[in-house]
């Protein structure tokens, strides 16, 4: 393994230096006239895939153009919630191929993603919520993947600040656990991919907005761009809320809404809360951050929009939802709120391969819940690119399922908001 | 939170509401005639516009009536609010 690009020496040697002489983490290049392949969109998903096409696949030139700045997006808005825990065989392969490869990460890129295996429980507050997430434990271990019922009692052993009294309005009745599952730090997951990606030779553009999609008889040719034309063999779309509106760029129509998704952060306390707790039915997740605050996340705002801003009612519902389930909060006070733009499917599945334009490829969809699958998605999403045909792995979250009807339908284990 | 003016309540907060989505969207009138790639885009396909989008929406702790407003998805301003079965304004401002 090559020796940590970062620690505490790097730190000691150059906080002496006044932090005057730290290298830069990746290149700002220009962009070049044309590309073999260029990924539209710098969040974690795209700078996962540029990282893959570059390490894993023969695919010639490769940029990442971001209309802002690297993870500005929901890679550095989300809640970080990691898990592989849902219902049908095609998600949990895929999302567990996500978690193995978060799980070697750190070591991968030589950055520490900052992976915390805490355990993600999800309750239960009445008997079907009971029956459904017991079906779906049954499920994820008969896929290999570890996932345990708890009752009552031993959600209080794990969550000793939990209300499990039986006299509340919505009382837990049990909850699952994936043990395996857990948080990281979602700007180290794109700077490390970034970092390493340019280290590949990819040339990451930022300030550098996609405005147009060149087609000519039925192939992708390059893109119209803020800082002038980018031809282009390939293209590979990852704009998160913004799909919508670049495939219309190609003249295709995705059967995705743009919903603001809100999260909040309370002021730092001292550890008080271990694993990661959701709540589907009370709309609410929690879990604390290193630095001490509390992150929280309820449900998505119910319109469409591309405003990054969201109602004030979800906001006073999630409260209202958290100091039901820790009475112990109610006097905390919350510090920063902030939304971000998620693309929802009506499966709750993402969309991951070609479309009817040749040379172009579409990676959306993601909705409330695709930071846990960045690795694992750029992975799937750079085979794609490179052979031209899907991965077993991505093949069933094709586009065109929407017409042959097989839908992926994962709402329950979407959880509240992911 | 939105003020959204209901044609017959008049304005009243967003969590009075539910909304419904991209409005105008018709069901065909001879579904057998379609092809499964047209019966998907009828039943999945949005337009889902960053800028003006006619939705509808429905006063469901009000009225409980159905209606129509055209609203920018960036800025969150309402243009306009007709009812059910009336055309859209001519493109408004
Ligand atoms: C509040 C909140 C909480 C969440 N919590 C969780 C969670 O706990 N767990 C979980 O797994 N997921 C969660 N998610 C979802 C998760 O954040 C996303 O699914 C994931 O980060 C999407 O990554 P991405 O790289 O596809 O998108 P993004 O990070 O949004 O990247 C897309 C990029 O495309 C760029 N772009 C758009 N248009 C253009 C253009 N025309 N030209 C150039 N660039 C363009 C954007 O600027 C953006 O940087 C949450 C989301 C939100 C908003
Ligand atoms: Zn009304």
């Amino acid at each position: 393994m090559t020796s940590p690009r970062y620690s505490i020496f790097s730190l000691a040697r150059n906080a002496l230096g006044y932090h005057r002489s730290w290298s830069r983490a990746w290149r700002s290049p220009e962009p070049q006239p044309s590309y073999d392949v260029v990924i539209v969109g710098g969040g974690g998903h795209g700078l996962a895939t540029a990282y893959y096409l570059a390490r894993e696949h023969d695919a010639g030139s490769i940029a990442v153009l971001e209309k802002g700045w690297l993870g500005g997006g929901n890679t550095g808005r989300n809640t970080t919630i990691i898990r592989s825990n849902y219902l049908w065989d095609e998600s949990a392969h895929l999302y567990e191929k996500s978690l193995k490869l978060y799980e070697g990460l750190s070591r991968e890129l030589n950055f520490n993603i900052m992976l915390s295996q805490r355990g993600v429980l999800n309750l239960a507050h009445n008997e079907h919520d009971l029956k459904e997430l017991s079906r779906r434990v049954r499920a994820i271990r008969l896929n290999g993947i570890d996932s345990e019922v708890l009752d009552p009692a031993g959600v209080k052993a794990e969550v000793p600040i939990v209300n499990t009294s039986p006299d509340v309005r919505y009382p837990i009745l049990g909850a699952s656990i994936q043990r395996r599952g857990g948080i990281a730090r979602h700007d180290a997951v794109a700077w490390g991919f970034a970092r390493a990606a340019d280290a590949r030779g990819v040339d990451i553009v930022q300030n550098c907005e996609v405005t147009g999609i060149d087609v000519s008889g039925g192939r992708v040719t390059g893109l119209r761009t803020s800082r002038g034309r980018i031809a282009a063999n390939k293209v590979g779309l990852v704009a998160a809320g913004h799909s919508s509106v670049l495939a219309a760029m190609a003249g295709l129509r995705l059967p995705i809404e743009s919903h603001t998704l809100q999260a909040m952060v309370s002021e730092p306390i001292k550890p008080i809360l271990h694993g990661v707790v959701m709540s589907n039915a009370v709309h609410v997740y929690v879990s604390q951050s290193d630095k001490g605050e509390l992150v929280i996340g309820a449900g998505m705002d119910g319109y469409n929009s591309y405003s990054q801003r969201g109602s004030f009612q979800i906001v006073e519902g999630q409260m209202g939802a958290l100091v039901e389930l820790f009475p112990i909060f109610s006097r905390l006070r919350m510090l920063r709120q902030w939304g971000g733009i998620v693309d929802v499917c009506p499966d709750a599945s993402p969309i991951v391969g070609k479309t009817p334009v040749d040379g172009l490829y579409i990676n959306c969809g993601w909705g409330t819940g695709g930071f846990k699958a960045t690795p694992g998605s750029g992975w799937a999403f750079a085979h794609t690119i490179a052979q031209d045909r899907p991965h077993a792995l991505n093949a069933p979250f094709a586009l065109e399922r929407f017409a042959s009807g097989a839908l992926i339908d994962e709402h329950g284990a979407a959880a509240v908001a992911h | 939170m939105l003020l959204i003016p209901c044609p017959w309540c008049g304005e009243r907060d967003e969590s009075e509401f539910a909304c419904g989505g991209e409005a105008h969207i018709a069901r065909p009138p001879d579904p057998d005639a379609l092809n499964d790639a047209e019966w998907a885009d009828y039943l999945f396909m949005r337009t889902n516009p960053k800028g003006s989008q006619r939705e509808r929406w429905c006063h469901t702790h009000g009225c409980g009536r159905w209606f129509n407003v055209e609203r920018d998805t960036v800025t969150h301003r309402i243009l306009s609010v007709y009812r059910m079965g009336e055309p859209p304004p001519k493109d408004a401002p």
